[in-house]
C-alpha cells in the first residue's frame, strides 16, 4: 500500500465513523467511549506485527526491538480486554422499564 | 471499431501484466513465475483485516440503541479476535519468540481484565482516561520498534520514516495528556487550570518542531537523534496541553484524548501500511472528535477556549461565590415538606450532576423513584450533556442503580417535560440549570443549553451549600420564587425524603 491509498483509506475511515457514530444516543456516550477504547487496542496487531517480522527477517537481532514489540502487545492487550470487558458490565446494565 | 477497443484493451492489459511481472522480479530476489491476481499469502491476511474492520463498524453501528448495544460489543469483540488471529499467523517464528508474544497479551488480559471487573461506575472516567495512555503508549513503542527495525536492515523508505515521527508523536501527546488528566480527574493533582506565557506559541513550536522531524527522518531515517526529540517533546507536549484545562472541564479532554488515541492507532498503522489499523484508529478517532464537539456545543464555547482559556476551579463544589447573594432571599426546605409535595405530585423529574456522583447517590435516588412509581407518580431524569466527568457518565450511574433507560431524558426530551412537571429535584447539578444562560448576555454561561427546570412548578435544589458551579457564576435559579434550597448531603437528603414518605 501506497501513502497515498493509507490517506484514502484513513480519510473514508474517518467520514464513515462521523455517519456511524452520530446514531450513537447520549445515554451510550460512556459505553462508546470504552468500547472505543477497546477498538483502538487494534494497536496489539501491530505490535504483534512488529515482534514477528522481526524475528522472522532475522536481522540483528536487536533485543530492543522485541521488547518494546513486547511491552506494546501488553499495553494494548490491557485496552483490548479491559475496554471490551468493562464494556459489556455497563451495557448488561442498561435496562428498560 | 469495437474489436479495436478490445485489442487494444487486451494489448494495455498484456502490457500492464509485463510490467508488473518485471517490477515483482526486480523487486524480489528469487524471482517469480507470474504474478497472480491475488496473492493469496498476503491477500489473505489483508482480508481478515477488512473484516475486523467492518465487524467494528457493525459493532459501533449496533450502539445507537441500549437493545442492541451488548450484541454490538460482542460483535466488535469477535472482529479484534479475528485480527489478532490473524496478525499471529502471518508470520511463522520460532516458539522461544512466540513467548514474547502470548507474555505480552496474557500480562495485558489480565490487567484489563481484573481492571475491567473492579472498576466502581463512578471512576469510569479515570480507567478511559488511563486506557487512552495506553493507547497512546503503544503506538510510541510499535512505531520504535518499527524504527529500529528499519535500522537493522539498513534502510526505511521515506514515508515510512515520516509517519514514524507522527505516531509518535500523537502516541506520546496521548500518553502523558491522558496521565494528567486521569491525575485530575482520580484527584492525585489540582484540578486548578494551569497558566503560564506564551503558552500556546510555545505549544505550537513544539509541535511544528516535531513535524520538521519527522520530515527530516524522512529524508535521512538514520537521523535517530530525531526520534528522541520527538519522543520527549510528543511527552511534555501531551502535559502542557492538558495542564491549562480546568477540572470541570475534563469530559472535552477525555473524549479529545480518546480521539487521539484512535488516530495514533491509526498513525501506526500508516507505519506498517496495514488497513486494519488504519480504518479501526479511524472510527475512535471520529469517534472522539465527535463527542468533544457534542461537549462543546453543550457549553456553547469553542474547543480552543475549552483548550486554552483555563476557566474553571478546583472541584464543583469549590467555596467560592457567597457573592451578591446578601439583598436576594433564598428559601431552605427540610426532607418532610419535599415529602409532602412529592405526595402531592403527578410527574417528578430528577436532574442529576457530579454532585451526586460524588454523594454516591444514585441507589438512594433510585429508591425514592422506586417508591414514587408504585404511587403512580411518573419519574424522569433529566440528564445534560455535561452532566458527570465524562460523556454519558449520569447515565451509567444511574443504569447501575437499576433505572431503566427509559426514563433517562437528554436535554430535549427532558425541556419538552418539564413544564408539565410538578415537582424538579436538582441533585448537585448547578451550570447547567442556570436560567441566565437563557437571557443574561453578560453571562460567561450565557447561550448555554440548559435543562428549563424553572418552568416547572417547584424546584428543589439539593445542594450542600450556597456556592456557585465550577464556572463561578451565582445561580439566579437559587432566589427564585418557585425554587426551594434542600441543603445537605444529596444521597442522605434522598433518603430523608424516601423516610418522611413512607411515614405519609
Amino acid at each position: 500500500m501506497t501513502l497515498t491509498v493509507c490517506i484514502i483509506v484513513f480519510v473514508l475511515a474517518m467520514f464513515l465513523g462521523r455517519e456511524v457514530i452520530t446514531k450513537v444516543p447520549a445515554t451510550l456516550h460512556t459505553p462508546l467511549m470504552s468500547g472505543s477504547n477497546a477498538i483502538s487496542g487494534i494497536t496489539v496487531v501491530g505490535a504483534i506485527l512488529a515482534i514477528t517480522v522481526f524475528v522472522r527477517e532475522d536481522v540483528d537481532t536487536n533485543m530492543w526491538a522485541i521488547i518494546l514489540g513486547a511491552c506494546a502487545v501488553a499495553f494494548a492487550s490491557i485496552n483490548v480486554f479491559g475496554g471490551f470487558v468493562v464494556t459489556d458490565r455497563m451495557l448488561q446494565m442498561f435496562k428498560r422499564r | 471499431m469495437l474489436h479495436n477497443i478490445f485489442t487494444i484493451a487486451q494489448d494495455a492489459g498484456a502490457a500492464l501484466t509485463e510490467a508488473a511481472a518485471s517490477a515483482t522480479a526486480e523487486a524480489a530476489e528469487p524471482a517469480v513465475t507470474s504474478a497472480p491476481i491475488i496473492d493469496w499469502a498476503t491477500d489473505s491476511y489483508l482480508i481478515a483485516y477488512l473484516i475486523a474492520a467492518v465487524l467494528f463498524v457493525v459493532g459501533l453501528k449496533k450502539l445507537s440503541s441500549p437493545k442492541t448495544a451488548r450484541n454490538g460489543n460482542r460483535i466488535a469483540a469477535v472482529g479484534m479476535l479475528i485480527a489478532v488471529i490473524a496478525a499471529l499467523s502471518e508470520n511463522p517464528i520460532g516458539i522461544n519468540w512466540w513467548a514474547w508474544v502470548f507474555g505480552g497479551i496474557v500480562i495485558g488480559a489480565v490487567i484489563g481484565w481484573v481492571a475491567a471487573l473492579k472498576v466502581k461506575m463512578t471512576a469510569m472516567p479515570e480507567m478511559v482516561a488511563l486506557f487512552n495512555g495506553f493507547g497512546g503508549i503503544a503506538s510510541v513503542l510499535v512505531a520504535s520498534s518499527e524504527y529500529i527495525r528499519g535500522s537493522a536492515q539498513g534502510s526505511i523508505p521515506s514515508d515510512t520514516a515520516f509517519t514514524i515521527g507522527i505516531a509518535i508523536l500523537i502516541g506520546g501527546i496521548t500518553f502523558t495528556g491522558s496521565f494528567i488528566a486521569w491525575a485530575k480527574l482520580a484527584g492525585k493533582m489540582s484540578g486548578a487550570p494551569i497558566l503560564y506565557g506564551f503558552q500556546r506559541s510555545i505549544n505550537a513550536v513544539l509541535l511544528l518542531v516535531c513535524v520538521i522531524g519527522s520530515g527530516w527522518l524522512a529524508v535521512q531515517y538514520d537521523a535517530a537523534w530525531w526520534v528522541w526529540i520527538i519522543l520527549v517533546i510528543s511527552f511534555v507536549l501531551g502535559v502542557t496541553f492538558t495542564i491549562p484545562v480546568g477540572g470541570a472541564d475534563m469530559p472535552v479532554v477525555i473524549a479529545l484524548l480518546n480521539s487521539y488515541s484512535g488516530l495514533a492507532a491509526s498513525a501506526t498503522g500508516f507505519v506498517l501500511k496495514n488497513p486494519g489499523l488504519i480504518i479501526s484508529g479511524a472510527l475512535v478517532g471520529a469517534s472522539g472528535l465527535i463527542l468533544t464537539a457534542i461537549m462543546c456545543k453543550a457549553m456553547n464555547r469553542s474547543l480552543a477556549n475549552v483548550l486554552f482559556a483555563g476557566v474553571g476551579t478546583a472541584d464543583s463544589t469549590g467555596s467560592a461565590g457567597t457573592q451578591g447573594a446578601s439583598d436576594k432571599v433564598v428559601r431552605s426546605v427540610d426532607v418532610e415538606d419535599v415529602a409532602i409535595m412529592l405526595d402531592a405530585a403527578k410527574q417528578v423529574a430528577f436532574v442529576p450532576g457530579y454532585g451526586l456522583a460524588v454523594a454516591q447517590g444514585q441507589h438512594a435516588v433510585r429508591d425514592l423513584t422506586k417508591y414514587l412509581e408504585s404511587k403512580d407518580v411518573t419519574c424522569f431524569y433529566g440528564i445534560h450533556p455535561v452532566a458527570g466527568r465524562m460523556p454519558g457518565h449520569m447515565n451509567v450511574l444511574l443504569a447501575e442503580a437499576d433505572v431503566p433507560y427509559d426514563e433517562l431524558f437528554d436535554l430535549d426530551q427532558a425541556n419538552a417535560e418539564l413544564p408539565r412537571t410538578d415537582v424538579v429535584i436538582v441533585l448537585g447539578a448547578n451550570d447547567v440549570v442556570n436560567p441566565a444562560a437563557r437571557h443574561d448576555t453578560t453571562s460567561p454561561i450565557y447561550g448555554m443549553p440548559i435543562l428549563d427546570v424553572d418552568k416547572s412548578t417547584t424546584v428543589i435544589v439539593c445542594k450542600r451549600s450556597m456556592s456557585a458551579g465550577y464556572s463561578g457564576v451565582d445561580n439566579e435559579l437559587f432566589y427564585h420564587d418557585n425554587t426551594l434550597m434542600c441543603f445537605g448531603d444529596a444521597k442522605k437528603s434522598l433518603q430523608g425524603m424516601l423516610t418522611a414518605l413512607k411515614e405519609l
